[in-house]
Parts: C-alpha cells; structure tokens; sequence
C-alpha cells in the first residue's frame, strides 16, 4: 500500500518536471526571439554602423553578406539562436570585446548590491510585516504601511541622490560614489567577483573596510525598497493565514501565543514567502539600473545604460537577455517550490 | 444530578461593527455537570458564538459579560489571556467541524497532536510519540504508525475528525465543546464518530457540550437539550422529553422534521415570529 | 440583527438612489454608483489622492496661465538662483525657471500616463478576455507571448526598446506600453477563466449569443473593476518609469521640461543647489502617491475581497 502511493507520487512528480521542463524550453525559445526581434526593429542601417557611410557598394556587400542580413528572417533567427547557445553575444561596439566577457565581468557587482539589499529587506521588512499582521491598526501598522506606500511612490534615483547629497555631501558621513575609492581601485584580485568576499579571502581588511563603506548607502535604498514590499507581503500574507480555522485549534489547545504566530501561521507562509523574496531579489536587478547610475557602480545596470547611450545594440541585447533570463529563472524557482515542496499541493 | 462542571449565568455577547452592534448571545444561562448536553438551534441563533465565548475565544470586536461563568470552581470570566491559555486544551477542548480546515496543512497530523499534548505537560518527543499512537488507536485507527506521518489533505473526513478528537482529548480534559462535528461528514461515517464521542466521554467522565443544528442526532445522542433561537435560550428539557416539548418554537421545529410514518401532506415550514423571542421556556 | 440605517430626513434624490427596490436597470446602476462614491469619500487618503490628480489635470490645463515665466527659455546671467519671490523654485543650471518648468512638465507627465492607459489597457482586456474565453490552443499561444513580456523587468525591456527606437517621449510611451498590456491581459484572463463557467454565460450561450457578443457584451464589462484598480496602481509605476528613463536621457529630450530630465541636469549642483534636484524629484513623488492612493482607495470599494 504504502509502495503505490510512492510510486504514484514519483510519476506524478516526473509528469509535472517533464511538463515544466518543455514550458521553460518554449519560453527561452520566446525570450530569444524577443531580443532578435527587438535588435531587427533598430532604425539603423546595422551594415553602416559596422562600415560607415562613406564605404564602397562592394564592402557594403561584402559586410552584408557576412553579417547573413541577406538570408530570410527565420535562418537569421536560428544562427543567432545557436550563437547564443554556445556563448557568443556578439562583441561590443564600445569595449571591442566579446561581450559576454563584459558581462561576467560586471555583473557580480549587480548580484552583491543585490544579496545585501535582499538581506536587509528580510530582516527589516517580515518582522515588520508580521508584527502589522498581528497588531493590525496599531501604530506601527499605520507607520509600516505609509513606509510602503512612500517606497511605492519614491523615484530611486532621487532617493539615491537625496541620500548622497545628506550623508555624504553635507554630513561627510558616507564616501561618494563608486565601489571603493580610486585609491584602492583593481588591487584585489578578483578571485569570486565579489568584491568584500574577495577581501576577505586576501585578507585586505583595509580595503574591506573601505567597500563595506560604499556599499551601504545603495544597498540600503535599494534595501528600503525591497524592505516596503516584503513588509507589505508578508503582512497581507499572515492576515490570510490567521484567519484560518486551523488557527483556532492552536489557540485551543492552549499553547502559547508566539508559537500560534511563528509555529503555525508563519510556517503555513514558507512557501509563499520564499516566492516573494525571490521575485524581490529579481527586481531589485531592476531596480540597481537606475541605484547604479546614480552611484557609478561598476555594475550590469551601468554596463547596461552606458551601451545604451553609446548604440552598442550587442551590448544591450546581450545584457537584456541575461537580465531576462535570470527573472525567469527565478519565476520557474518559485513555481519550483509551489510545485515540489509545498505539502498543501502535492 | 452532578456537580457543576460548567456553570453560566446571563451571558451576553455584543458584536460591535462598522454597521452597529450585534446582539449574538442574550442573556444566556445554563449549568451541567458531568453529562452530555445538546445545544440545537438554527444558523445565528448563537449557539457557536455561546461556545466560543466559554473558550474566550472570540474576535477582538466581540464583548463577552455575564454574571457569572465558572469552570469547575475557577471564575473563568475575570481570568486572562494567558491563564486561560492554560485552561484551554488541558481543562476545556474543542472539537471544530470540518477537518479539512481546521488542522494545520502542513504539518502531520501525529506532529499535531503531539503538541496537543506537550503543550501541557513536559515530556520527550519520544513519550509525545508514544502517546499519540495510543490515542490513535484510542479513536480506532487502525495503523497509527502510518497515520501519524500523513498530511491533513492526505486523510478522508471521518478519519480527520477522529485524529481532531484524538488531539482535543489527548491532554485529558474535563470538558469537551463540539461544534457540529459530523455536519461535513457522510451520514454512515456519522454515526462512527458519535460512537467514538460517546466512548471516549462516558469513559473518561467528561462533560460534552455538541453544538448541532440535527434535532433528531441531539435529541438521541445527549441526555439534555438547550434550544436557542435569536441568541436566546428557549428551552431546555430533557433528551427523552424533547419530543413532548410544549414550547411553540421547539413544536415548531419538531413539526418541520419529515417522517416516514407521517402525514404524506407538504411540511409546515417555521413561523418565525418576533412573539417567540419573549416567549416563556420551560426548564 | 437589522443593521441601521440612515435616517430618513434625506432628500427624494437620496432616498431614490438608495432605494431597496429599485424600478429600473438605471436606477438600480444609479444607486450602486452612488453607494461607491460615498464608500470612495469615507476614505481620507484615496480622495487626497484623486484631489492631487484633479489638481494635476487643472495645472495641465492651465499652465500658460499659471507659469510665471517660458519655461524655455535660459538666462545665464541668473542660473542656479536660490528660491525666491521671483522664482518660487529658483532657477536650474541654464537660468530657468523651475516653477515654471514643473507646471509644463504635467503635461508631459499627464501625456504619458494618458496614453500608456489608453493602448496598454484595451490592448490587454481584449488578449486577455479573448485567451480566456477561447483557450485551447489560441489560449497557449497568446500566453506564451505574453509570459514572454513577462519575464522581462519592465524597465530593463523599456530600456533595450527605447535603445532600439531611438529616445523620445513617443518612443518612450510605446516602450512603456508594451511593457505594461501583459499584466493587464493575465488579469482578464484569471477573470474571463471564472466567468466562462457560470451560467449565466451557458444561459446567454443557449440563446444564440456568439463569442463576440459574449466577450464584448457580458465579460468585458465585468473585468472592468480589476482593471480600473490595477491600471491605477499601474500609473504610478509608469511615472516612475517614465521619470527613471527621462533621467537616463531616454525620455523626452531637451529642452522639454520633463521632470526626470530636470533631475538628472542637476546632478552635479546637489550640494549648493539642492533645489534644482529637490523639487522635480518632489512632483514625481507626490503624482505617483497620488496615483498609490487612488487606486488603494479604488480597491477597498470596487474589491474588497482582496485586503491588502
């Protein structure tokens, strides 16, 4: 009896893979056209920005020829598909290098400005989700959600630049923008990418001390941000769940009040809430666009807007791309848990 | 006649809202020893709200005040939270109506009913354990072992009432509250679960309160009859007198109940008059 | 257990409209409207909100009449003047007047806003309810295409749009546009999917009724609230956008008076001249409150199921 149940439950669970696996294939698939279709409505003449305008008719051919503009639209579409596959995003017009190198080289900045804001919003934004939760109308309630709405309604970009006008132009607070000082700039080996574990693994306190300095003012915006959603989930989350009948048979029995909260009701909002703090880290990729501009950091946002300003299509497709893939690798993650872990579905 | 295990006197409960106030329960008052009482009335005639007051557990926007309300001798109106916290599960349990709901869904039922017990008395895991297999086989399941690592959506109706009963009367209360416990169930699983109510109660000398809205069920099942109507109580008799009843409301609802001997002429349906409120109740 | 009521020294209006049985579709429509208007008025914060966008709109409109000065229009002589009676907002890093500046720019900002409802919106109720009413393989199709949008961060597809249009406010609204539909379109759809079974649908169906009357008849118009309250919200995020591409250089170009391009021009001069960044950054903030509170407010009276 108790075989068929598990063998029922592995088949059921390799069905649900094989048919997340063929959705995640076709939405690649989507996602790559996309990006084609995006880099082919380009105004521009793509063989004149290689050529310039003063070439001949023959290198015009020539170069048109090579760049395969003279095959129909679909074998266009499928070369680049296998380019992308085998890692070629093309090389970037500003750098002159491949620009898939570029990437890897600046987007560990973006995931560590990430990480740390997503750290600080968990630990700020649930607690305070839960305490509103269960002291609705409270003032603290009342002071959490006009937070959230504010985060909602803040530009970053002025946050960013109020909050380095206060801490570091007027109260000298905070260094300026950047990752480090110039002075310490490119003496860490870049051994993960991230630039604090890196001095921690060199042993370079000074200089750890130092980007942990620059690190604060934009992980903090971007953590106020991440801070107002998740308060603003979890606290909509834990009034669902405590309104619950499985809620009062807790109370029932007689135990104690925080183990109501946390044991039972928080519990019953796991998977949700990973759900939740996965899509904050994804926006918050978004978010470091703009967080990154205004605090010159060597990030993917900054490689992003700099090629944008400069024409360089590869560039911006490919950090488009890469952007779009890792939301999407994070949505399938939270389906992931829905689908797999959560006892409730399964 | 028993001691007094429950004892309320005049209880009332105002629901206060954005639209006004709710006068739920109206003046309530009634006491039991260690037998089974029925309380029968139809949707919003209070009788849930009567049952979650004795608990306290009403919403924040409820207000409870009665003259008297005591629980084997403790004054359980003027206690707090956190003492009744302690009265709750190890002196007062109850038993909700649809399983599916009102266990916790992801947590296994034997984890469940273990902290039923834990929360009131300091033992291991392993006694926890032990005890709950017990009790298991106490509400005849027959295979705890397997039972106590499934999930709530993983067990039928029948068996998650019983695994509910098993985690209320694990810490070994003196009163049972059951509020309309076999309304979400099959008729034949019905009747099982009253046996095992019946058993367990007569068993242990527990007192039981079943909150239902099945005249014929309470009227077979417990040994007196509370009816309610408009947050007032209209009658209370004995089981066995129930059918004698000369209260109009009660007749009233007597009359409604189809029967395979009677007249084959359509059912009277309820006269529900304002009269009845301020009727007298024989008790 | 009646609730209460209000008194009845009402007038004939009053009592018409909140009457218990109503005599016509009209007067039944009347007094549901009016019952949400005064729900909507009992929320402070959600009139607040629609008063800023009336205000804003009013600004709109009025702008030759209210700004002082040509918005324009750059004085060297008197760059980065303080606040003044002269200049309530000073003036920015080329001599002009921000008041000024702001006032035109709710144009812009009101442009923006207006048209990104205008095509996102319908763009997304009609794919959505179609993909819903349809399904089948239709129904694959177009939510294929619209998880693909969605899997993009809005601004980051805005962005590699706009880098492929060329900057522009159009380009910039028809960037913003596409982003936006997909979150329309699941939502009509979800609603379209509970719709279908219910009976009065087979019943309509039984009748001879073809799917475009059904959808445009009965579905859509019952989409409608969801929509209205999430295309709100939806502003707000749009102005932010908007102001975050203005900044970038992507929006509007100069020399409008964009209110994210005027934040980004005075960039260098945060330390003295904090009001040359301030005061845009203020009037974006307190649209897209505006917007925030709107939509809350729509919420608690056109939703509240979905407390938030």
């Amino acid at each position: 009896m108790e075989d068929i149940i598990h063998h029922r439950r592995i088949y059921r669970t390799l069905n649900r893979a094989v048919g997340m696996a063929a959705m995640v294939g076709a939405t690649c698939l989507g996602l790559l056209l996309a990006t084609f279709l995006i880099g082919r409505i380009v105004p521009i003449d793509p063989v004149l920005a290689v050529v310039g305008d003063k070439a001949s008719a023959e290198v015009y051919q020539r170069v048109r020829l090579e760049l395969g503009l003279h095959l129909p639209l679909w074998r266009q579409f499928f070369i680049y598909v296998k380019a992308i596959l085998s890692g070629d995003f093309g090389v970037s017009v500003l750098t002159a290098r491949p620009v898939i190198e570029d990437i890897a080289r600046v987007f560990p900045a973006t995931v560590e400005l990430a990480v740390i804001a997503t750290l600080i919003g968990v630990f700020s934004g649930i607690p305070l989700g839960i305490f509103s939760a269960v002291r609705q109308g409270s003032l603290l309630d009342h002071l959490a959600r006009i937070m959230g709405l504010i985060g909602y309604s803040l530009p970053i970009f002025w946050l960013g630049l109020m909050g380095l006008m206060v801490f570091y132009a007027r109260l000298n607070l905070l260094p300026g923008p950047g990752r480090v000082d110039v002075f310490y700039e490119n003496m860490v080996d870049p051994v993960t990418g991230f630039l604090l574990i890196d001095c921690i693994l060199a042993g370079e306190w000074g200089i750890f001390r130092n980007a942990l300095s620059h690190i604060i003012l934009p992980a903090s915006l971007l953590g106020y941000y991440s801070m107002a959603y998740l308060s603003r989930m979890t606290r909509s989350l834990m009034i669902a769940q405590l309104g619950q009948e499985y809620i009062l048979t807790a109370r029932v029995k007689g135990i104690a009040e925080w183990r109501v909260i946390w044991g039972h009701a928080l519990d019953n909002c796991r998977i949700p809430l990973i759900t939740v703090i996965a899509m904050s880290f994804g926006s918050l990729l978004e978010g470091s666009v703009l967080t990154e501009t205004v605090f010159s950091w060597p990030g993917l946002g900054q490689y992003l807007t700099n090629s944008l300003l400069n024409a360089d299509m590869n560039a911006v497709l490919g950090g488009t791309l890469v952007v779009g893939a890792i939301f999407l690798g994070i949505n399938l993650f939270s389906d992931f848990l829905y689908e797999f872990l959560d006892p409730r579905a399964r | 006649m028993a001691a007094a295990l429950l004892s309320i006197k005049n209880l009332n409960v105002i629901f206060s809202g954005a639209r006004g106030e709710v006068h739920a329960v109206k003046g309530v008052s009634f006491s039991m020893g260690k037998e089974k009482i029925g309380i029968v009335g139809e949707s919003g005639s209070g009788k849930t709200v009567t049952g979650r007051a004795i608990l306290k557990l009403l919403p924040a926007s409820a207000g409870i005040c009665a003259d008297a309300m005591d629980f084997n001798g403790q004054d359980l109106l003027h206690k707090s939270e956190k003492e009744m916290r302690s009265i709750r599960g190890r002196g007062i349990a109850m038993v909700m109506q649809d399983p599916r709901y009102s266990l916790n869904p992801v947590r296994t039922v034997g984890w469940q009913i273990a902290e039923s017990y834990r929360a009131h008395r300091n033992v291991s895991g392993k006694e926890a354990r032990r005890r709950t297999l017990e009790m298991l086989e106490a509400v005849r399941i027959r295979n705890p072992d397997q039972v106590y690592g499934l999930y709530p959506r993983e067990v039928s109706g029948g068996m998650g009432q019983r695994i509910m009963i098993a985690m209320m009367l694990i810490p070994e209360p003196a009163l049972l509250i059951a509020d309309e416990p076999t309304s979400a169930l099959d008729v034949t699983v019905q009747c099982q679960i009253l046996e095992i109510l019946d058993d367990l109660v007569t068993r242990r000398g527990m007192g039981l309160i079943l909150i239902s809205h099945d005249l014929e069920l309470v009227s077979a099942f417990c040994d007196r009859v509370i009816v309610m109507y408009g947050g007032r109580i209209m009658e209370i008799c004995d089981a066995k007198d129930l059918h004698e009843s000369r209260h109009p409301y009660t007749r009233g609802l007597l009359n409604c109940l189809p029967k395979i001997t009677g007249n084959p002429d359509p059912l009277p349906t309820l006269n529900r008059d304002d009269a009845l409120l301020n009727a007298f109740f024989l008790g | 257990m009646i609730p209460e009521r209000a008194r009845p020294n009402k007038s004939a209006l009053k009592s018409w409209l909140l009457s218990d049985a109503p005599a016509s579709a009209f007067q039944a429509r009347a007094g549901r409207i009016y019952s949400g208007c005064l729900d909507f008025s009992k929320n402070r914060s959600a009139v607040l909100g629609l008063s800023i966008i009336l205000f804003l709109i009013l600004i709109a409109i009025l702008a030759p009449r209210i700004a002082p000065c040509d918005p324009l229009l750059t004085d060297l002589k008197n760059r980065l003047q303080p606040i003044s009676p002269k200049h309530f907002f000073g003036t920015d890093e080329l001599g002009r007047d921000i008041f000024s500046r702001i006032v035109f720019g709710s144009r812009l900002t009101l442009y923006v806003v207006g048209l990104v409802a205008v095509i996102a919106a319908p763009a997304g109720i009609v794919i959505g309810t179609i993909s819903g009413y349809l399904g089948g393989a239709i129904d694959t199709l177009l939510m294929r295409i619209t998880d693909i949008f969605l899997a993009f961060p809005k601004l980051i597809l805005a962005l590699a749009l706009v880098a492929a249009l060329g900057p522009g406010i159009e380009n910039a609204v028809i960037a913003i546009a596409v982003t936006s539909w997909p979150a329309y379109a699941r939502i009509a759809r979800a609603e379209t999917l509970t719709l279908r079974s219910c009976d009065f649908i087979h019943a309509i169906r039984l009748q001879g009724a073809g799917p475009f009357r059904i959808i445009t008849g009965h579905i859509m118009p019952l989409c409608l609230s969801s929509l209205i309250v999430r295309v709100t919200l939806d502003m707000a995020g749009v102005i932010l956008t908007a102001a975050g591409l203005g900044f970038l250089g992507l929006g509007a170009q100069p020399p409008s008076p964009e209110w994210g391009a005027m934040t980004s021009g005075g960039r260098a001069y945060i330390l003295d001249y904090w009001w040359v960044i301030t005061l845009p950054g203020s009037a974006i903030f307190v649209v897209s409150l505006a917007f925030n509170l709107l939509g809350d407010g729509l919420r608690e009276v056109l939703d509240p199921r979905k407390g938030y």
